[in-house]
Formats: structure tokens, C-alpha cells, sequence
């Protein structure tokens, strides 16, 4: 994987002996040893989060909590995200963009509003760091930013996580989608909440490092529950359209070309007061010079991250694949990135380059999936 | 008696009566993962030991298949096309890539026995 660190001293999670003991093969990723499959592989992990219940070890991720200083958490979060934050209720939660002042995107990320006016932020493994520099940076003594380091993260995915969280949390399964709470799984605290990145109805959990395991096991106990790697958590976000960061958006891309303008708010868009906002205004006015699309490569062959596309009569280049590959729920390839705004109406013939050759596409919606089921759209214009 | 070489990319070369067929082995397979494409050479094409000659790609990456030895395709196995799978499942029989006219009988011998490649995959 992209983000692979060859650094030796990898920092472990609180499950890496259990993936160990679970036949896993391991990966460094993001700084660390990270399970990428169990013994049954990419495509049955994948099958059975779409069909089933997964479960994921996602501990490697980021949780920073903002405290009041001299300015509630949510006011001053809102300087350096275009997100609607302020009126994020309690126990709701919301996906928005750390910015950069040109425009760019430092992180993707969630903010939660468990209870009271402390806001927990969910935030990528490979930015964590950064991304409490760039809040400190921008938010001096208005919030108190604290990273927090001894915790364990799950994630329950599929159509059957909610029947499994009743039984050991079941206030859980009364949830909407993006409800956050304080509640108790199997006897531990957690910080629950009803979310995900795989495209499925699900949960992610947050815990103590030392009620993890215990937590982790019960849930497999299940006989829904399957122990799913980090392979098959980027094929069922791919197949779901959802961003990677720092493949899919990064510095370089705005919210407006990534295709993630609904998470501007509108009072955000009128009050103008969130880092970057000239640039994100202007493409939010008179479009953006390229966007993000979904690609569907014509045969079996995966398409994948870097390759160049280029239009079909004149073979100019387009614009770039970001991440690609098989979807196994879809049973074919499947990829998205970026092109011109000429060319991103889905339904537009494109080619990418692999291997020196043109490999016809199709430009689509980037989600190739509904409620588990393959739903590829082609046909409707592409807003712009 | 067939005998069966192979190279530290991972291939298999059996040689039968002047014929090689090409695959790779079941740990190629373990280490690429789910195999959701194969690109195969052409036959008639002539190959140099040690040339690109294909493509298979799993769910997660891409990886090249090189000539274990040199000489002229025959046939290549288009079932693939349909069950990529049977490369992971039967990687030493219905997961074939390719047989060749063997142009020198030299370079194969000097590949890897299974008791070496064995140990090459003991010492990863």
C-alpha cells in the first residue's frame, strides 16, 4: 500500500497479537503493523461485510478531543472547516474537511458531539500528528487540542452489525446513521456511534486500549462476525465511493472538485469565514476546472492509482486515476480520480493508460453499490 | 517422468518431451492474494529467458509474470479469462499460464529443484 512505512519500530494496536493469533498476514501501514487479510482473503472478507457483519480493527486512527479554552470548541472549529458545526446537535456527528488556506484538504475527518460542548474528531492514522499542529496552529488558545493515545477503535460493518450490537449494546441498535453516545459495550465504557467507510449500515466504537481486546473478542464470538483487514476496508470504501485521503484528496484538491461540496454549509457559504474560503467559493460559483469522477475500465483488468487518462480522439491527457482496482460485490474493476470538467459527465468514454496501453472507460457516479447490491449509474448528467 | 524447476520469481517450469508449461506456485498465490486477472502472452511469441511476458493482477496489486526460460509459446490457458481463481486454487494444475517449445534445455536445468526452492522460500 501507499502509505507503507519501512520505519522497524512499528507501533502496535491493542489487537495486534489477537490478528496474529487469528492467522492474519500483517502490513506496516501508517507507522503500524496493521492486519491487510485473515486466512480467508480480500474477496470473502469483503462478501461477508457486505452480506454479513465485518469487523475491523481501525485503532490506528486518530481520536483528538477539543475542550473549551476561550472559545467553545465548536466556533472555533469552524475556522478551519467548512462544516456546518455549530449547530451539530448532541449525540450527532458530521464528516467535514480539515482545510488548508489555498483551498487544499490537510484531512478528512469526523467531529462528534458525544454530550456537552467537547467535540471528538475522528482524524486519519498517517495526518493524526499533523493535524494537531495545523488545530493549534490556527486555534491558538481559543480550544485545548488533546490527542488521545491509549485508546482501541472498531469497526462493526454490514447488515447484520446492528442485530449483533443489540446484544451487547443495546442502545446501539436503537441509533440513527452519524448518532453518537456515551454507552456501554459488553461492560466497557465506549464512545459509539453509528457510522463507517465501507458503504454499509454499521458502527464504529471507540474504547480504552485495555477494554479492546475483550470487546473485540466478544463481537467475534457471533457467528455473523468475521474479522475483516485493511485490503478488503479499501476495496468496500472504493466500491462505496469513498475518499481516501491522500490518494483521492490531499493538499491539492479542493472540496469542490473532490465532489464534497454537500459538506459545505450553507451559512458557511455565506459567512465566508473558513480557511480557504475564497478559493472554495469562486469553484462553488463557477465550477471547478476538474472533478472527481467514478471510472469503470471495459474488461477484467483492474485500473489503478497513478494511471494517466487521456481523452479518446486526441489522447490528451485528462486527468489521473487516484485509487483503483477489483470490486469483488460488482464483480469487475472499478476506479475513480480526476478529470476535466469537459469530460465529467458520467457516461463520457475515456482511456486510461496501463502498461502503455489505452484502456477504455466509462465515466460513473463513484458509488458502484447500494445497500450491498451493485448499482452503477452512467447515465445521469454529472453536476457541476 | 516430468520434473518440475522453479525461479525465484515464484514460476514453475514442467517440462514434458521437449515442451514447458509455465505457472506459478501456491505461495505466488498466497502472497498475491485473490487473482482477479491474467494477462498472458501470445501464442507464437518468442521469448528471451527472463522477459516480461504477462500480468496478473489480484485484488490488491499487480504483478509481472518473466519467461522462466527461453523459447516459443504454444498455447496459453484461456480459461483464465473466465476463472482467474483456478490460479490460486489449482496454481500446479487447471492454473497453467503458458507452454513453450524449449529453446535450451540449459537454462532450466539450472533453475531451482523443489528441495531448493523450498529453502529459497524458508529464507524469504
Amino acid at each position: 500500500m501507499a502509505d507503507d512505512d519501512d520505519s522497524v519500530s512499528l507501533h502496535q494496536t491493542p489487537l495486534t497479537h489477537v490478528h496474529k493469533e487469528l492467522g492474519a498476514r500483517m502490513v506496516p501501514f501508517a507507522g503500524y503493523e496493521m492486519p491487510v487479510q485473515f486466512p480467508r482473503g480480500i474477496v470473502a472478507e469483503h462478501t461477508h461485510t457486505r452480506g454479513s457483519a465485518g469487523l475491523f480493527d481501525i485503532s490506528h486512527m486518530g481520536h483528538i478531543v477539543l475542550r473549551p479554552g476561550t472559545s467553545a470548541p465548536d466556533a472555533a472549529l469552524e475556522r478551519v472547516v467548512p462544516g456546518e458545526i455549530a449547530k451539530l446537535g448532541r449525540g450527532r456527528m458530521r464528516y467535514t474537511l480539515l482545510m488548508t488556506e489555498q483551498g487544499g484538504i490537510h484531512d478528512d475527518l469526523m467531529v462528534a458531539r458525544p454530550a456537552g460542548r467537547d467535540l471528538f474528531l475522528v482524524v486519519n492514522a498517517a495526518t493524526k500528528e499533523q493535524d494537531a499542529a495545523v488545530l493549534r496552529r490556527h486555534l491558538g488558545d481559543a480550544v485545548s487540542v488533546e490527542p488521545q493515545t491509549n485508546a482501541g477503535f472498531l469497526a462493526l460493518q454490514g447488515p447484520r452489525a446492528a442485530a449483533v450490537m443489540a446484544r451487547l449494546c443495546p442502545d446501539a441498535a436503537e441509533m440513527d446513521f452519524m448518532d453518537v453516545a456515551h454507552l456501554t459495550v459488553d461492560g466497557a465504557p465506549a464512545i459509539v456511534s453509528r457510522s463507517g467507510y465501507t458503504g454499509e449500515d454499521g458502527f464504529e466504537i471507540a474504547l480504552a486500549a485495555g477494554d479492546t481486546e475483550a470487546v473485540f473478542r466478544a463481537l467475534l464470538a457471533h457467528e455473523e462476525v468475521e474479522p475483516v483487514g485493511l485490503g478488503a476496508r479499501d476495496t468496500l470504501r472504493l466500491e462505496a465511493g469513498l475518499c481516501l485521503y491522500g490518494h483521492d484528496i490531499d493538499t491539492t484538491t479542493t472540496p469542490v472538485e473532490a465532489g464534497l461540496s454537500w459538506t459545505i454549509g450553507r451559512r458557511r457559504r455565506e459567512t465566508a469565514d473558513f480557511l480557504g474560503a475564497g478559493v472554495v467559493l469562486d469553484q462553488l460559483a463557477n465550477g471547478p476546472p476538474r472533478k472527481r469522477v467514478g471510472l469503470l475500465p471495459e474488461g477484467r483488468a483492474p485500473v489503478r492509482e497513478g494511471a494517466p487518462i487521456q481523452d479518446t480522439e486526441t489522447g490528451e491527457p485528462v486527468g489521473e486515476v487516484t485509487s483503483g482496482g477489483f470490486g469483488p460485490t460488482v464483480n469487475r474493476p472499478v476506479a475513480m480520480g480526476y478529470v476535466d470538467r469537459a469530460h465529467s459527465a458520467w457516461g463520457t468514454g475515456v482511456n486510461a493508460e496501463v502498461r502503455g496501453r489505452a484502456r477504455p472507460c466509462t465515466v460513473a457516479r463513484p458509488r458502484f453499490v447500494n445497500n450491498g447490491e451493485p448499482a452503477i449509474v452512467t447515465s445521469k448528467q454529472n453536476k457541476s | 517422468m516430468s520434473e518440475i524447476r522453479y525461479t525465484q520469481d515464484h514460476e514453475w517450469v514442467r517440462v514434458d518431451n521437449g515442451t514447458g508449461t509455465v505457472g506459478i506456485t501456491q505461495h505466488a498465490g498466497e502472497q498475491l492474494g485473490d487473482i482477479v486477472f491474467a494477462e498472458l502472452p501470445e501464442a507464437g511469441q518468442e521469448v528471451q529467458q527472463g522477459d516480461e511476458v504477462g500480468t496478473l493482477e489480484s485484488v490488491k496489486a499487480a504483478s509481472e509474470v518473466y519467461a522462466p526460460a527461453s523459447g516459443t509459446v504454444q498455447a496459453v490457458n484461456d480459461d483464465l479469462a473466465d476463472d482467474p481463481g483456478q490460479l490460486n486454487s489449482d496454481p500446479f494444475g487447471a492454473g497453467w499460464l503458458y507452454t513453450f517449445t524449449i529453446a535450451d534445455r540449459a537454462e532450466i536445468d539450472a533453475l531451482m529443484s523443489e528441495e531448493q526452492y523450498a529453502e529459497f522460500c524458508a529464507e524469504g
